[in-house]
């Protein structure tokens, strides 16, 4: 078990130094942070020093390793654009997108498993055919239209939930919460069920691709010739068989919510890190771009592991791998 | 005594879009308690069909058109699905080919074994583990009480088809159905499954309908011989019978086909041509066009199993009534 | 020569199966008219949104020519600069076409290249090549191409940029698509090496990249197909989401994605038509396209589903 964990996180080293690096190269050569930081007026004397004191005049590597510790301590400089810490900037946008990705990824999975095993079962039936439809619809539609329809229609139309920002928000510590207040669930609504379609759609289509191969097996089959009851065969036998693959797909599609975030929070004005990245791309504040990169890496390698640990409880073939192999085959 | 299965003109259909297919055309036979009846023929011929219309588990869309299975004098072929669940593996137990895939990988063989019990016998938890440990035991599975927490992997192939007859036992029906139990098993160790599968059947008088197409297989098990051609029983008798005498033009080609072990053979003579496909089943005798003694009649007419003295076989060479033939002239290969 | 060959595609399996599949003809007639829409727009468009005489202000949002207010000069309504909002979305639509088609050639002309390469090289090349198609692929590729267009934003002086930001969000978008193509290639180059034809070219001695090109690239062409089609939806809807976010294609040059962004800001003061107009043919686009890639799918390899 913990040889297993220590596995993957030795592996996972390389794609985060890869990552680092990509961030370093961004940080260290693209643009000038040197003219953008000491602004219009400088003697040469002042540029030296700053170049001395941001460690420029180092080596790649020596850089690079210095990157690195300020990384890990979260230290990556000020933001070009608002010239005050990067790490402040994001952790004050943090908690903002974390709830509206925990809702989104709520409502694709607490819809789209069961959407998927419905149609998996029955897959016949015109509910089945109608959430297939739906399905590729969602597909087909991008997030940020799917956003503006629901605002046309709740918002404007029926005047129902609100447009755009987070309500009242709740200061717990650091972390500003919009669960505890009614505006702020109302305004998670609209965000989470746009941000989590798209994922939901995928992880229903998923669900019951993978219950479709499932139920062709033998050993299925072998359920049924052993006469035990529907229910035990669909829902102990099949759904269980299924959700071992679509484990990984669906974790890796969570990550993909933190990244649409980006898209849906600037449709609903809402103040998270995708906000906050985005308007660092248009206004070139590489350190702003860098450090998020970095945090969605490390949450990719996070939802990584955590898929792998899950794998590991589920699948006890994957047990075995990692136990002494006892029999043979 | 009377029969435990009893088919009846069975037929099975296949719709598809370009017409109806039919994969079992008038199969007729039955099985008495305890006994073994070997299903032979080549791939395709319906016996595997045969096996899945009688547990009512045919792939979709083939259904049952026609005839019907009685268990035990019931009609089971129109049963509704919930009454005949409580019959799978209850009354009837099944087997299937490949043991690497028929046990879910995701329970252990304890587990499978206590849900198929507890499905049909009213056991406590307690009990059924007993019975599950029991079992495995039984089929000859060693350190039965530890091996019961494993999981299908930890087994090789062989011990996981000890297991799946321990599945296919443990509610102690009283017919099984062994469909090719064991063509993916190393030649060594289907001996010792065929063996087990036979000792269990006898001790437990439980009826047995072995699909195969492995000629040794059915010489060492089985009592009597079905011959399935091209989704019908060509011929059905003893064992001693169909194997030593078959009076089926195929049958005599398909024992010729066994290789003898104690000669050398220079070539084996097989059957010239090949089955044909369910589309294209010629009208008449289904294996006219292969066959080295076909007449007129056979190109017209279906033949009926008729009485050949030592078995019965679908062909016009026996009917007394068919133009005077020489029967004679079938040679045993 | 022609007419032969335009038999053998009526006479093909693919054709009668196309034939055969009512979603996939009207899939296919609605994607013709976007493309006919788009391609023929300086023909077509009942007006030229890029003609700055032809506007008129007092024109400004004009709602639907079906509702009271409507005007029959503008079927679709016109936006706040008394632009035709039909006209503006064939024009849009052409952008969005040129975008999607030329990034999803680029990242499959990558990507077949580097597949090739890695399945027929093999050894390290070929685990240095997936191992960053591996880590590219955990990211979504809309994140890729938002960073890939951050950089060069920031690389570029602002004019510089502005001329190329088409080329800029093209690369962007075929660069985030190419580890899809790079795979499946990589995969059936693995498969198809090992057969006995490719055996055999070796022995009589044929060079090694003339049996890729000649022996394995047709056999990949049917997978890589598939994912192009499919792709060619995705590209389109990135293309949109980037120039929603306002980071794609110039204003200059507004594509669907950069007149849904301009249409939503008029969406709350009621004039609805700027934005849903423009969507909807997105929708229609994306849609056609992404059920001839399905369909596409099920005909080349019926056993998926």
């Amino acid at each position: 078990m913990l040889a297993f964990v220590i596995s993957r996180i030795l592996q996972a080293i390389p794609v985060m130094l890869a990552v680092a690096l990509i961030s370093f190269a961004m940080f260290a050569y693209v643009g000038d942070p040197v003219s953008i930081m000491l602004g219009q007026d400088f003697t040469e004397a002042q540029r030296q020093a700053l170049i001395r004191d941001l460690g420029l005049d180092q080596p790649f590597f020596v850089q690079f390793a210095t990157f690195i510790g300020n990384a890990v301590q979260g230290e990556f400089g000020l933001s070009y654009r608002l010239s005050r810490p990067v790490a402040e900037l994001i952790a004050e946008r943090a908690p903002a997108t974390l709830e509206l990705a925990f809702c989104a990824a709520a409502v694709a999975l607490l819809v789209g498993v069961p959407m998927g095993v419905y149609t998996g079962l029955y897959r016949n039936s015109w509910l089945s055919r109608a959430f297939l439809t739906f399905s590729l619809v969602g597909v087909s539609l991008p997030t940020f239209l799917i956003g503006i329809l629901l605002i046309l229609i709740f918002s404007v139309w029926l005047g129902w939930l609100p447009s755009f920002g987070r309500g009242d928000t709740v200061q717990l510590g650091w972390w500003s919460t919009g669960f505890l207040t009614v505006s702020g669930l109302k305004a998670l609504i609209l965000p989470s069920v746009t941000l989590g379609l798209f994922q939901l759609t995928l992880i229903m289509r998923l669900v019951r691709a993978e219950m479709l191969e499932v139920l062709r097996t033998d050993y299925i089959k072998f359920a049924r010739a052993r006469g035990l009851a529907n229910r035990a065969v669909h829902f102990g036998h099949a759904l269980k068989n299924t959700l071992v693959p679509v484990i990984t797909i669906a974790g890796l599609q969570l990550g993909g919510i933190i990244a649409f975030a980006i898209v849906t929070e600037t449709v609903f004005q809402w103040p998270g890190m995708g906000l906050l990245f985005i308007q660092s791309v248009g206004a070139a504040d590489i350190p702003v771009m860098a450090a998020y990169l970095l945090l969605i890496a490390l949450v990719f390698v996070v939802i990584n592991l955590v898929v792998d640990l899950l794998y590991y409880f589920v699948d006890p073939r994957l047990r075995a791998g990692f136990g002494a192999a006892r029999g043979g085959h | 005594m009377a029969a435990i299965l009893e088919v009846r003109d069975l037929r099975v259909e296949f719709p598809t879009r370009r017409g109806t297919l039919t994969a079992l055309d008038g199969v007729s036979f039955d099985i008495a308690p305890g006994e073994v009846l070997g299903v032979v023929g080549e791939s395709g011929a319906g016996k595997s069909m045969t096996g899945a219309a009688i547990i009512g588990l045919l792939e979709p869309p083939g259904r049952i058109a026609g005839g019907e299975i009685l268990l035990n004098g019931k009609r089971i072929d129109r049963l509704p699905y919930e009454q005949m669940r409580r019959i799978r593996g209850k009354e009837i137990g099944a087997i299937f080919q490949d043991p690497l895939t028929t046990l879910n990988p995701l329970y252990t063989v304890g587990r499978q074994l206590v849900e198929t019990m507890q499905t049909h016998l009213p056991l406590s938890d307690r009990d059924a583990r007993q019975r599950a440990i029991g079992w495995l035991e039984m089929v000859g599975i060693p350190a039965a009480a530890q091996r019961v927490d494993s999981y299908p992997h930890e087994f090789s192939g062989g011990m996981r088809q000890r297991v799946v007859i321990a599945l296919a036992l443990c509610a102690e029906p009283a017919l099984i159905v062994a469909d090719e139990p064991t063509t993916a098993l190393d030649v060594s160790i289907q001996a010792q499954i065929i063996a087990l599968l036979k000792r269990l059947a006898r001790e437990k008088g439980t009826a047995m309908m072995l699909v195969t197409h492995d000629m040794g297989v059915i010489a060492e098990t089985a009592d009597r011989v079905a011959v399935m051609y091209a989704g019908r029983i060509a011929e059905i008798g003893p064992v001693r019978s169909v194997v030593k005498s078959p009076k089926h033009p195929y049958s005599v080609g398909l024992m010729s086909s066994i290789p003898p072990l104690d000669r050398r053979v220079a070539q084996l003579s097989g059957i010239e041509g090949a089955m044909p496909r369910l589309s294209a089943i010629p009208q008449g005798c289904a294996f006219n066009p292969r066959c080295p003694h076909v007449f007129a009649r056979c190109r017209q007419d279906r033949p009926e199993l008729i009485e050949t003295g030592t078995t019965r076989a679908a062909c016009w060479l026996y009917d007394p009534a068919s133009e005077k033939r020489a029967p004679e002239a079938v040679q045993h290969g | 020569m022609a007419a032969g060959a335009l038999g053998r595609v009526l006479d093909s399996d693919l054709f009668w199966s196309f034939r055969r599949s009512p979603v996939a003809v009207v899939s296919a007639v609605v994607a013709l008219v976007c493309v006919l829409g788009a391609v023929l727009a300086p023909l077509l468009a009942p007006h030229n949104p890029f003609d700055l005489a032809s506007l008129n202000l007092g024109d400004a949002f004009k709602p639907p020519a079906w509702t009271p207010e409507g005007d029959a000069l503008y079927p679709l309504g016109t936006d706040d600069q008394g632009r035709d909002v039909l006209s503006a979305i064939m024009y849009g639509a052409r952008i969005s076409l040129l975008v999607g088609i030329s990034s999803v050639v680029f990242s499959t002309v990558v990507g077949v290249g580097i597949g090739l390469l890695a399945g027929y090289v093999g050894g390290s090349l070929d685990s240095l090549l997936m191992r960053i198609a591996d880590i590219q692929l955990t990211f979504p590729s809309i994140l890729i191409a938002l960073l890939v267009d951050g950089v060069v934003r920031a690389v570029l002086p602002r004019e510089v940029h502005d001329q190329i930001a088409l080329f800029v969000v093209i690369f962007a978008i075929g660069i985030s698509a190419w580890p899809q193509f790079a795979r499946t290639v990589r995969g059936s180059t693995l498969v198809e090496r090992n057969k006995e034809y490719v055996l055999a070219a070796r022995v009589i001695g044929i060079s090694q990249g003339r049996i890729m090109l000649t022996h394995v690239l047709p056999n990949v062409v049917g997978p890589v197909l598939v994912i192009a089609t499919l792709g060619l939806g995705g590209a389109i809807l990135t293309e949109a989401t980037l120039s929603f976010l306002g980071v794609g294609v110039p204003p200059t040059q507004p594509s669907l994605g950069t007149l849904i962004r301009i249409g939503n800001d008029f969406l709350f003061s009621g004039e609805w038509w700027i934005t849903i107009f423009p969507g909807v043919a997105l929708i229609a686009m994306v849609l056609s396209v992404n059920l001839l890639g399905d369909w596409l799918r099920d005909a080349l390899n019926p056993r998926l589903r």
